[in-house]
């Protein structure tokens, strides 16, 4: 038998994820006493924000990118007293692929990467949830050339290691991140000809009521609005890429109007020339862990799957919290501040009343910018028989449609087991959303799959042992 | 008000691989029948476990005059829907690590070659010529090329696709609800959340839920869950030709037990993964990953093949067999219910059993003599609780 995980002394809390969530919760719960193991499958903490170039690229100034970057260093510092005291161990490189409810508690499972020979087990009271999210893609003739990055991706890249995914990028899609990529790309140096946006992006700017409430938010959009102003690139409202040319990599890519249900209206086509484009079309939340344990999600206002948490950041399973974009995507800020609750929660002890108070505001923010953004059902007006929905398998829209239509397939499931899309290395990440709407089942609804990532079967195999503090 | 249907010949109930045989056959008997599930299709078990249609690993009695009948019936649906099933007939390869394990090997496929299977004993020193990538500590082994695969899911969607060509109706998405009856029990149709079926057979291929079906129709039939985890690696190139398993394997089907029991079956697939399982253990419905049931598979499967233990699972399959007391299934007329038909209860053998189910059925439908003898499927075998 393997020696069980209990055998060794166990955390008050897990924290999984690094990001603004995950690194404000430990912070504040390692400051109200709890001894906290906080775990990210990055080396780095920081998340998807705050992402930064590794020490030994000897990048400069990774603040020039970053708004916020002072709360980053803030948290970081704090975290680094606590782990001198012992309070936080920070596990960088260990990604968790299951949870396991033990008696009173959990078994966190991590793989530490192909190399390891071992498997590694956390063993822990209570667990939160800081995952965050991840892109939704809606596939487009040519999305998979090279040159098409995700909106999210070139951010990432140009963070971690300033590099630009071309000279001249469009941008498009959906949603508040565009803006804040194309805003780092002309900064870096790039030109962006357009950022091509499908929604009227009125929805919630105007209500200025809500962003009165919410000055950070505001600041962070003028100072995008600034740049983009600076380096005179356009804004294509109620417009989409409806297709990337090329043949070794995207030399042009056609824009189209959209009307109000997200479908391209003919004749409004017109090409772009580029030579890279960023596309996403806002986050999904990233819950595998807690779904598979049987947590409760909902449907936020963009369509995408969410935890349901209560006003303790609690989710339905106990033991189990959650903090961040894990309870609907709203950006940094709300992160940092469900993280600072869950902790208090989770400590037993009553946040202030400030707190509170700022998590209800920009939730409320967060839910307008959501509901402005979410795809209309039209969208699929853009794809042709031979577009690939699943890339890692190729599957293309022809093969789902006949699953569907003449097999039987009336979900994201079936239409996976009778064509295989989903199946590849992204565990459907990527053809997700797609294959749901195309399956007919609009937006996809709870995934519950065992594994939250992959893991090397030598680390199944490896009897179960805790993992190293440090 | 629920609509009405112009009547038919016969209702299936559950579009899993076996409902989707017993409509395949009954449609090409020339009945009129419609297939309802609450799902889509293949949304059951049909859609969480392997296709291994296997007789290595049964004893001589009915499931395996069961599982020769069907595994002629695949070879002929093969004919045409062999690469839309993903149909390999590529036969199994049964190991043991002991001398005394070999030994009940060599008893085991005595007993089977006296009903029809084939069976040849590899000496260890030969196992490495089918299976390269064996580990060379094996005592020795069994080759049964009758054994086959197919995806199931696929199966279940092209025998449906089929019996619609042939006329069949597929209704999925709606739930049965009453099975009717008219004051002297016999059946009269079902009841579904959105409509009324009217026809004078109903067939219960309804899986590990049969249970559930049968009492809605005033019968018992005990059918409970026996859970199973399968590993799926990262598509591999074809290492691993045959069906491997370890002897263990047979008293592990066999066992009736309610723990844990594991004994990989590794085998390829055309798509590339390698599937490790399936573990077997009685916890009713409970989902709860076993992390036990993963390590056991995992150890197993790098212990048979070495080169396993430097790959990646991509993911976990976890389904709930049906079964039944005794191990074997419920086919056909329930004689407490006129007009009331079982095909349910197949525990970890459904895909393999299916077209020989669907066929029985179909035959018992059109009033023919049935190919094989149905007492031993009798659904009120069982003695209510
Ligand atoms: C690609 C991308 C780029 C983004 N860029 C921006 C941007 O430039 N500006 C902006 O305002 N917002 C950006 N966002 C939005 C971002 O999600 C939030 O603003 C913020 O980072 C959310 O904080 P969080 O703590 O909830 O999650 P994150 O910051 O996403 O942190 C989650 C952390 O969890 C870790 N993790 C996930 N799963 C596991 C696991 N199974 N095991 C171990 N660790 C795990 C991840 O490695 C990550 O470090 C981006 C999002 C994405 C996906
Ligand atoms: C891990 C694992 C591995 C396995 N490996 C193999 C193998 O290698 N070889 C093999 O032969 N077998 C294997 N099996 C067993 C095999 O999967 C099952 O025996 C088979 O799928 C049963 O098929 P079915 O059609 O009877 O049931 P199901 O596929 O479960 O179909 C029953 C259907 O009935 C529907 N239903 C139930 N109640 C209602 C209702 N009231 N109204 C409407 N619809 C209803 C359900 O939605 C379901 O779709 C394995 C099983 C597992 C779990």
């Amino acid at each position: 038998m393997p020696t069980s995980p209990s055998d060794v002394p166990r955390y008050d809390l897990a924290v999984i994820g690094a990001g603004p969530a995950g690194l404000a919760a430990a912070v504040t719960a390692a400051d109200l006493g709890l001894r906290c193991a906080l775990l990210d499958a990055g080396r780095q903490t920081g998340g998807q924000y705050y992402r930064h170039p590794a020490p030994g690229l000897g990048a400069a100034r990774p603040d020039r990118l970053h708004h916020g970057w002072s709360a980053y260093t803030g948290l970081a510092d704090r975290l680094a007293a606590h782990e001198r005291a012992g309070r936080v161990g920070f596990l960088g490189g260990h990604q968790v692929w299951a949870l396991e409810r033990t008696g009173d508690g959990y078994a966190v499972h991590v793989t530490l990467g192909p190399e390891a020979a071992d498997r590694a087990t956390v063993p822990a009271a209570a667990v939160l949830l800081a995952t965050g999210a991840y892109e939704r893609q809606l596939p487009f003739p040519g999305w998979t050339l090279p040159g098409v990055v995700t909106a999210g991706g070139a951010q990432a890249m140009l963070k971690a290691g300033l590099v630009l995914p071309g000279r001249r990028i469009v941008v498009a899609g959906s949603g508040p991140l565009l803006l804040a990529a194309a805003s780092s790309l002309v900064t870096a140096g790039a030109e962006v000809p357009a950022v091509v946006e499908a929604t009227a992006y009125l929805g919630y700017a105007r209500r200025p009521g809500v962003l009165a409430a919410v000055p950070a938010k505001l600041v962070e959009g003028a100072g995008h609005g600034s740049a983009l102003l600076r380096h005179r690139v356009r804004l294509r409202l109620r417009s989409a890429v409806v297709e990337a040319h090329g043949t070794d990599r995207v030399t042009a890519v056609t824009v189209a109007r959209l009307d109000a249900d997200w479908r391209p209206v003919p004749g409004t086509e017109r090409r772009i020339d580029c030579d890279a484009l960023a596309v996403g079309h806002g986050l999904l939340p990233q819950i595998e862990l807690a779904t598979e344990l049987g947590a409760a999600t909902r449907t936020g206002p963009d369509g995408a799957v969410a935890l349901q948490v209560d006003a303790r950041m609690l989710t339905t399973v106990p033991g189990l919290w959650s903090a961040g974009e894990t309870n609907g995507v709203g950006g940094a800020d709300l992160a940092i501040a469900e993280g600072e609750l869950a902790a208090h929660a989770v400590a037993d002890r009553a946040p202030r009343p400030a707190l509170v108070r700022r998590r209800a505001r920009l939730r409320a923010f967060a839910e307008l910018m959501a509901a402005a953004h979410r795809p209309g059902p039209g969208w699929t007006g853009w794809l042709r028989p031979d577009t690939d929905v699943c890339r890692c398998e190729e599957v293309p829209v022809a093969r789902i449609r006949e699953a569907v239509e003449e097999l039987g397939a009336g979900d994201p499931r079936t239409v996976k087991l009778l064509t295989r899309a989903g199946m590849g290395w992204c565990q459907g990440r990527m053809c997700g959303p797609a294959v749901a709407w195309l399956a007919g089942s609009g937006e996809p609804g709870p995934d519950r799959r065992p594994f939250a990532c992959p893991v090397p079967l030598s680390q199944l195999a490896a009897e179960q042992r805790a993992a190293a503090e440090g | 008000m629920l609509k009405t249907e112009p009547p038919l010949d016969v209702v299936v109930v559950g579009a899993g691989v076996v409902g989707a045989a017993c409509a395949y056959y009954a449609a090409r008997a020339g009945l009129a029948v419609t297939v309802v599930d609450r799902g889509p299709v293949a949304g059951g078990t049909t859609g969480a476990g392997e296709g291994n249609l296997l007789v290595s690993d049964k004893e001589p009695g009915p499931e395996l005059d069961l599982a020769l009948l069907s595994l002629r019936l695949w070879r002929e649906l093969a004919d045409d829907l062999g690469a839309a099933m993903e149909y390999e007939p590529k036969g199994g390869v049964v190991v043991s690590s002991t001398p005394a394990g070999q030994e009940a090997l060599r008893a085991f496929a005595a007993q089977q070659a006296a009903v029809g299977v084939v069976a040849e004993e590899i000496p260890a020193e030969r196992l490495q010529e089918l299976e390269p990538h064996l580990s060379p500590r094996m005592a020795g082994g069994f080759h049964y090329p009758q054994d086959a695969q197919v995806q199931p899911a696929l199966a279940a969607a092209h025998l449906l696709r089929e019996a619609r060509r042939l006329g069949a109706k597929l209704i999925t998405g709606e739930t049965v609800r009453a099975v009717r009856r008219r004051p002297d029990g016999a059946v009269l149709g079902v009841e579904t959340d959105r409509r009324r079926l009217d026809a004078p057979a109903v067939v219960n291929a309804a899986g590990t839920w049969g249970g559930e079906l049968a009492g809605l129709a005033g019968v018992h039939l005990p059918v409970l869950p026996r859970r199973g985890f399968v590993l799926v690696t990262e598509p591999l190139p074809r290492i691993i030709r045959h069906k491997v398993y370890a002897a263990d394997y047979v008293a592990d089907v066999a066992s009736g037990s309610a723990g844990l029991q594991t004994s990989a079956v590794i085998e390829g697939t055309p798509g590339g993964p390698v599937l490790i399982g399936a573990s077997r253990e009685r916890v009713g419905f409970d989902r709860t990953l076993s992390q036990e049931a993963l390590h056991r598979l995992a150890a197993q499967a790098a212990e048979l093949f070495p080169v396993l233990a430097d790959v990646t699972v991509m993911r976990v399959y976890r389904g709930f067999r049906p079964y039944l007391p005794d191990h074997l299934p419920a086919i056909g007329a329930d004689p407490r219910v006129p007009g009331l038909y079982h095909a349910c209860g197949h525990e970890g053998a459904g895909i393999g059993l299916a077209p020989a189910t669907g066929l029985l059925i179909a035959e018992q439908l059109t009033g023919k003599q049935p190919e094989l003898d149905l007492v031993p499927f009798r659904a009120d075998r069982f003695p209510a609780a």
